[in-house]
């Protein structure tokens, strides 16, 4: 990545792009635990622009955040009317599609940054899921892609909001994330991009960590490790709470 | 207030849980039924992953079940002999089930086959009970008591493999028991339900066993098998959600309590109608589902390469 941005700064000759500046970033949180209570999170992006030189002038900076979560092959079905009901038939595997994918911007996506730019850092959420291996015999595999998008909108897994990074005499830039209740754990990805005339100027990435805690992590955990003690205990647990919850009618009613 | 299912990883009301469960088991306690049929289908209405609903149903069924097969033991109206025969092929039923159901999972068809199985069996059930309810009614009104007819002794009493069963009081051929118990388990494995709206008319009609020891001798066979169901569905899936089954189950029973006392102050013949018209409802709305052109024709799952 950073040797692909070397040569594209090389390669433009934009006075724009001869002036270093740099992301300096703070999050509100880096870790959202997913409690037993847990109903989504809100998460603050604040940062500033360091420079060295004055500001440059030219178009203005703006700024795009993209946080992603862990990615994983999705397997797209399709429903088709097969005597009289409604079954799924084709399929298409989605090699890569993140399980949570956020953009922020200072101003419209397609304003601030170039399609080429689009394509090198996969910014957009057509560009963030992959689907290099879609069956060839079956028509309209982007429409497969298309409804990995749709679907995880609806969820509100996937969303772009264009307009919400507020940006300070082109130095000082905060936005907030919103994160659903359904998220899956593991590494999400913060990006910060900052931009001039559809060229990526600077980037910054870091890490926030989603994790189960607790109860949560325990079940899981256990779950997965040892399921045969998980199904005994989950055996036990019930039977021992039906049981309680019927004695302690029983007594209440006598 | 949100809780967020560890296994099922969706966020729920708790108390929207509680009061589904309660609902339920109102309903069961009512009309002296396990519910299953009624519960996953709502899981799935609510959202929950259906393989976590029917392998968390399981679960939800042995507890449910426990205080009233403790209740027959006492009694004394469990036929162990039978019920071990049931169990048996139970057993045998349910590890096929659950292969039955991992194979159609692969391919991307286990919702299908689900809903298709609820619709036919809900369906049917429903429809049978209905006529039949709706008959005794009529026949009530008039003040004539049907006359109770006698049992078939027909190709049941014919086959091999005799054993006395006194209890029940039956000498009969151990394949129709286990056959009805293979069945059973099949359905347990896929449908996430007891089986006790198949297994008890079957072990009335199909093997004459005695109204009195029936209801026990179910129960027995539904624990063991939904016990080994849910191992199943745990070892190979992990789609047991206990904290989802806890939730059910606390509803569940205080909602069976209620509904016992409910039960006990309507007619009998009128409560069937209401039970034969609610399994007629679920089934309308999963038949449409399957027959109405759904909004979204895409759907998502975890990608192979298991």
């Amino acid at each position: 990545m950073l040797k692909r941005l070397l040569v594209a700064l090389a390669l433009c000759a934009s006075p724009a792009l001869a002036v270093d500046e740099e992301v300096v970033l703070g999050l509100s949180q880096d870790r959202v635990a997913i409690t037993a209570n847990f109903d989504g999170s809100e998460i603050l992006v604040f940062g500033a622009v360091k420079r060295e030189a004055p500001i440059p002038s030219g178009p203005p900076l703006e700024v795009i955040v993209a946080v992603s979560g862990p990615s994983s092959p999705v397997t797209v079905r399709r429903k088709e009317r097969k005597l009289g009901i409604w079954v799924n038939t084709d399929s298409v595997l989605v090699d890569e599609a993140p399980s949570f994918y956020a953009v922020a911007t200072s101003a419209p996506l397609n304003e601030i940054l170039s399609d080429t730019e689009d394509l090198r850092y996969s910014v957009s959420i057509e560009r963030a899921i992959r689907s290099v291996g879609a069956a060839m015999n079956i028509r309209g595999a982007q429409e497969f892609a298309d409804a990995v998008i749709r679907i995880r909108e609806h969820e509100s897994l996937y969303s772009i909001r264009e307009d919400t990074v507020a940006v300070d005499e082109q130095t000082l830039f905060r936005t907030s994330i919103e994160m659903p209740a359904d998220l899956t754990e593991g590494d999400y990805v913060a990006r910060i991009f900052l931009t001039r005339g559809g060229q990526v100027v600077s980037q910054f990435e870091t890490t926030i960590d989603v994790r189960k805690v607790g109860l949560e992590r325990f079940l899981y955990n256990m779950s997965r490790q040892q399921p045969v003690w998980y199904g005994l205990m989950s055996l036990v647990i019930a039977i021992a709470a039906g049981w309680g919850a019927s004695t302690a009618f029983r007594l209440l009613r006598e | 207030m949100q809780i967020y299912l560890p296994i099922a990883e969706v966020s729920v009301n708790a108390f929207l849980l509680l009061g589904l469960g309660g609902m339920v088991g109102i309903l069961s306690g009512m009309f002296g039924v396990g519910g299953g049929f009624l519960m996953t289908p709502l899981l799935f209405f609510i959202g929950i992953p259906p393989a976590v609903a029917v392998a968390t149903e399981a679960n939800q069924i042995v507890a449910s079940s426990f205080s009233g097969v403790l209740a027959h033991f006492r009694r004394k109206t469990v036929d162990l002999r039978m019920g071990t025969v049931l169990l048996m092929g139970g057993l045998t039923g349910a590890a096929l089930g659950v292969v039955i159901f991992n194979y159609l999972k692969s391919l991307g068809q286990v919702d299908l086959l689900v809903t298709l199985c609820y619709v036919v069996f809900l369906g049917v059930v429903g429809g049978l009970m209905f006529i039949e309810s709706l008959n005794a009614l009529r026949k009530s009104k008039k003040g004539v008591s049907a006359p109770p007819k006698r049992r078939q002794r027909g190709w049941v009493h014919a086959m091999p493999f005799k054993m006395r069963f006194r209890t029940s009081g039956l000498y009969i051929s151990v394949i129709p028991p286990a056959l009805v118990g293979l069945f059973v388990g099949v359905l347990s494995a896929i449908m996430g339900v007891g089986g006790g709206f198949i297994m008890v008319p079957a072990m009335i009609y199909l093997l004459g066993m005695p109204t009195k020891v029936v209801v026990g001798t179910s129960l027995f066979q539904i624990i063991f098998v939904t016990a080994f169901t849910t191992m199943l569905h745990a070892t190979t899936n992990f789609t047991v959600d206990v904290v989802l089954a806890v939730l059910l189950l606390v509803g569940g029973v205080i909602g069976a309590q209620i509904g016992t006392v409910i039960g006990a102050r309507m007619p009998a013949e009128q409560l069937r109608v209401l039970l034969a018209a609610l399994v007629l409802v679920v089934c309308g709305k999963l038949a449409l589902d399957l027959l109405l052109e759904p909004s979204e024709l895409y759907s998502l799952g975890t990608g192979g390469g298991h």
